[in-house]
């Protein structure tokens, strides 16, 4: 077995099998995984905002859908992977507090993933599997030996994407 | 005015943290009160973190939590939310209804009742503490709760945090007598503008 490396919120990082790579506790954030079947490599990020544009702080681009996942492919990139042997499985989400006001920053989780799925389409880089959604929370594990994405939540059993 | 979380200056970071402070003890002596209980609280600990280390100060990203979380309205926009592990929301529950809770992350029905009443006793004090204070108007929204990984319930302060920083304020709470101790947590979520209002109306204007 190899290593579990660690991604914090807001963070991203890269692996190769036979090393896995790992978020905690997924809210609202999005986990997007990027990786080249082939070469066994990957990348993931987690995200918290869908869009740098909206917002005037932005040292740290793994904080946004936009600037992680390009950050992300710049990191890939460097390591001789490229764009187009990408594909990526997409975990989070979620709308952790059951509000029933129409609010827009409530459904933050959803705009995330939405915003995801488009900057990837943008990219040409096909979304392979999701789970997305829903109300509650997930760590999900990715194993690039067998391109599986673990999502493990309290009181649910293991499903593999 | 500042634009962003990290350009405070020191007098306006006091500010925050003893408001914080206040509200937070505001709110602990009512939990107590509730309680019928004499509770001993700690000073709490404020600290201004990243979102990455926000859920390990809080028993690690995947340790049960319940979060309590309600929007503010009125002179100040934003959200708060209070956070309890699993064990803590437990002893309290059990200190009111004299019953145990069922184990793990499953609660009775009047557990999660107790929680809810809990977060409106919060909410109330805390932000009357913040008015006294400041002179504005704050008013609750109705608190909404979730029972989930720390990580995926701090992921919504943190993302509001998220639009005007890249750390977040969390302060920590102890209390509890002789025969239990609970960890509380505060997170208080105002936007830019709202820090603007609460500074302005202390007299610390920066422009």
């Amino acid at each position: 077995m190899g290593n579990m490396i660690k991604v914090g919120m807001a963070d991203l990082n890269t692996c190769k099998a036979p090393d896995a790579i790992t978020t905690l506790g997924l809210g609202s954030c999005i986990g997007v995984v990027l990786y080249d079947a082939r070469t066994k490599a990957c990348g993931m990020v987690h995200v918290m905002l869908p869009d740098s544009t909206q917002i005037k702080t932005h040292d740290n681009p793994a904080k946004f859908a936009d600037t992680g996942i390009k950050e992300l492919l710049d990191l890939l990139s460097k390591q001789g992977i490229m764009k187009s042997s990408l594909q990526a499985k997409i975990a989070g989400g979620a709308q952790m507090f059951a509000f029933n006001t129409g609010n827009d920053l409530l459904r933050v989780g959803q705009r995330n993933a939405e915003a995801v799925r488009k900057i990837l389409k943008d990219y040409g880089i096909r979304v392979v599997a999701e789970d997305c959604g829903e109300n509650y929370g997930r760590t999900i594990e990715f194993y690039p030996e067998t391109s599986e994405l673990y999502i493990k939540a309290i009181g649910k059993p293991l499903k593999i994407i | 005015m500042s634009h962003r979380l990290e350009e405070f200056s020191d007098i306006e970071f006091d500010v925050l943290k003893e408001i914080s402070n206040i509200g937070a003890g505001n709110a602990t002596t009512a939990i107590s009160q509730m309680m019928g209980i004499k509770m001993n609280m700690d000073v709490p600990v404020i600290k201004f973190l990243e979102f990455k280390e926000l859920a390990e100060s809080i028993g690690g990203a995947e340790n049960t939590v319940v979060g309590i979380l309600f929007g503010l309205e009125r002179d100040i926009d934003g959200m708060m939310m209070f956070v309890m592990d699993c064990d803590s929301a437990k002893s309290v529950i059990s200190g009111i209804l004299h019953v145990e809770e069922p184990a793990d992350a499953e609660f009775s029905e009047m557990g999660l009742s107790v929680l809810q009443e809990m977060g409106n006793i919060i909410a109330g004090s805390y932000l009357s503490a913040i008015s006294a204070l400041t002179n504005l108007s704050i008013a609750p929204t109705v608190p909404y709760m979730s029972i989930d990984m720390a990580g995926a319930i701090l992921s919504v302060p943190a993302i509001e945090y998220g639009k005007v920083s890249d750390k977040a304020l969390l302060i920590r709470s102890e209390f509890g007598d002789d025969t239990m101790t609970v960890d509380g947590y505060f997170i208080l979520v105002p936007t830019l503008d709202a820090f603007e209002k609460i500074f302005a109306s202390l007299g610390l204007s920066t422009l």
